[in-house]
């Protein structure tokens, strides 16, 4: 088992597959509630979290949580007072992101890695690096198996999960979470810019396809997987960038599936 | 049917609510309560926080100032003034009633009681405005609810289809003995369904019987109906469905 992990291609097909399987489920909470544009922004942000732990020597994860959090309360606090959400969102994305960016090219090195951080470089997974994306985008998928019939209540109707009892704040809250742990986890494989594509695409992908939201997270985590092992073949074949080609595949079974679901 | 006796144990009652979104001041001195099994409804014009002061009933904002009292272990049932899901979540009917709780034979008599039987397997994205706010209150009533709160449950309806509403809502109450409050545009109709009004613009301006209100300065400086009160509207509901259209404006 340990030779296998030896391999590099194993590796990049194991977490390309880790994140998939996590990005799919979560992504159709970010197609049902609308929140595209702040998974964008918490995935933009999250270089200003990697510059920072290189900066000072700690954990990316920690890092990108603490930003992931920052963005969240910044957004829950500002909305509706002077600007709007989306106004707030790209302030918040490009800033973070521009940034992340100026800090990176004061560290030694930074400058080398900046596009393994915005497109990824999943080739060079090391076997701490797959412990790390397994481990962020299983607590991930986790606190989603946890909170799945609250979260989908609260994603139905906020009022009414909060008649019914619920707490619709604290599911909130959790799905930032669950989204800041996710997107710490794909940096390395599809890198902060292409993020959002893998929590969207799978999931808008699934939805022609299922009729319970159990059927369309299930699809989503499928798909989401076919496409980060096609991806990886597709750049192993035509010698493409990896996370991108990714990206394409999960974009060409969204076609399929919404031409099948015509047909 | 006259408002039960002061002496009765409110389900849910307020005292001294108030409530402020930043600058805006929305709601103040709110005293109301709610007694078992009648039917109260919330008549205002736009912007006199009629949905604020349903959902912090609910529990879904504390109010600035004052308290919310409920009675221990109340059991609310709540349909939203719009129930929007997005239609990327797919989801029976039944589905989204198994998530409030409740067997299977329990939502099939939910279903069958608001006059949807057949819709159980339908996508809950396909259905029609009155079929959706039907389904929300099969919902609610899964609950085996103390009270009903409802916001706007009319909206989205002909006129046929309100009147059936508050048919279904009179019939639900005699059957469960369950208490509504709710919120409602349609003055003429509510009239006729309401033991008791509550008349609200940012405070209660008055509260009684329908025959009551309507007679009151209040309420006739709020709405503008002149010697007209909705009462008269409903009493005369076809001589006067155009002076209706030409005040709904205000009402709204």
């Amino acid at each position: 088992m340990i030779g296998l992990l030896d391999d590099f291609v194993v590796r990049a097909a194991l977490a390309g597959v880790g994140v998939a399987l996590v990005a799919g489920p979560l992504g159709c909470f970010v197609v049902w509630r609308r929140m595209a544009y702040f998974g964008d922004t918490v995935a933009h942000a999250a270089l200003l979290g990697v510059a920072l732990a290189l900066a000072f020597d700690i954990g990316v994860i920690p890092a990108v949580l603490a930003v992931a959090a920052v963005v969240a309360l910044a957004v829950a606090r500002g909305t509706g007072r002077r600007y709007a959400a989306d106004t707030l969102l790209g302030v918040l994305a490009h800033g973070g992101l521009a940034v992340g960016l100026v800090v990176l090219s004061f560290l030694p090195g930074g400058r080398g890695d900046l596009s393994a951080w915005l497109f990824g470089d999943i080739l060079a997974v090391g076997v701490g690096d797959l412990a790390l994306i397994w481990g962020a985008a299983g607590l991930a998928g986790l606190a989603l198996w946890w909170g799945w019939a609250r979260l989908l209540n609260s994603t139905i109707n906020e009022e009414l999960a909060w008649a019914e009892g619920g707490n619709p704040e604290r599911d909130r809250l959790l799905l930032t979470l669950a989204l800041a742990l996710l997107v710490a986890a794909a940096l390395k494989v599809v890198g902060a810019l292409l993020i959002t594509a893998m929590l969207i695409l799978p999931a808008a992908a699934a939805r022609p396809l299922a009729r319970t939201p159990e059927a369309m997270v299930l699809a989503a985590a499928l798909i989401g997987a076919t496409a980060a092992l096609g991806g990886l073949r597709l750049a192993w074949v035509a010698d493409t960038p990896a996370g991108p080609s990714m990206v394409v595949v999960a974009l060409g079974l969204f076609v399929v599936s919404n031409l099948l679901r015509r047909a | 049917m006259s408002p039960p006796l002061p002496t009765i144990a409110p389900l849910i009652e307020t005292r001294g609510l108030a409530y402020s979104d930043g600058p805006r001041h929305i709601l103040h001195d709110i005293d109301m309560a709610i007694l078992p099994g009648e039917i109260v409804t919330i008549v205002g014009p736009n912007g006199a926080g009629k949905t604020t002061l349903l959902r912090i009933l609910i529990g879904a904002i504390r109010p600035s100032r004052g308290e919310v009292r409920r009675k221990r272990g109340l059991r609310i049932g709540y349909t939203p003034q719009k129930l929007a899901i997005d239609r990327t979540m797919p989801l029976t009917v039944d589905r989204f009633l198994k998530l409030g709780g409740g067997d299977r034979r329990a939502r099939a008599a939910a279903l069958e009681s608001v006059g949807i039987a057949n819709l159980g397997p339908a996508q809950i994205t396909d259905l029609s405005g009155g079929e959706l706010q039907r389904a929300a209150l099969a919902r609610a009533l899964l609950r085996q609810p103390d009270l009903l709160v409802l916001d706007e449950p009319t909206q989205g309806l002909d006129q046929l289809g309100e009147a059936a509403f508050y048919r279904l809502i009179e019939r639900v109450r005699r059957d469960t003995g369950a208490a509504v409050c709710m919120v409602s545009h349609d003055l003429h109709v509510v009239m006729s369904a309401s033991d008791r009004v509550i008349c609200l613009n940012g405070h209660v301006c008055c509260e009684g019987a329908p025959v009551q209100v309507t007679a009151m300065p209040e309420y006739r400086a709020l709405f503008g109906l002149g010697t007209q009160g909705a009462l008269a509207l409903y009493r005369h509901e076809h001589d006067h469905a155009h002076d209706h259209d030409h005040h709904g404006e205000g009402v709204a």
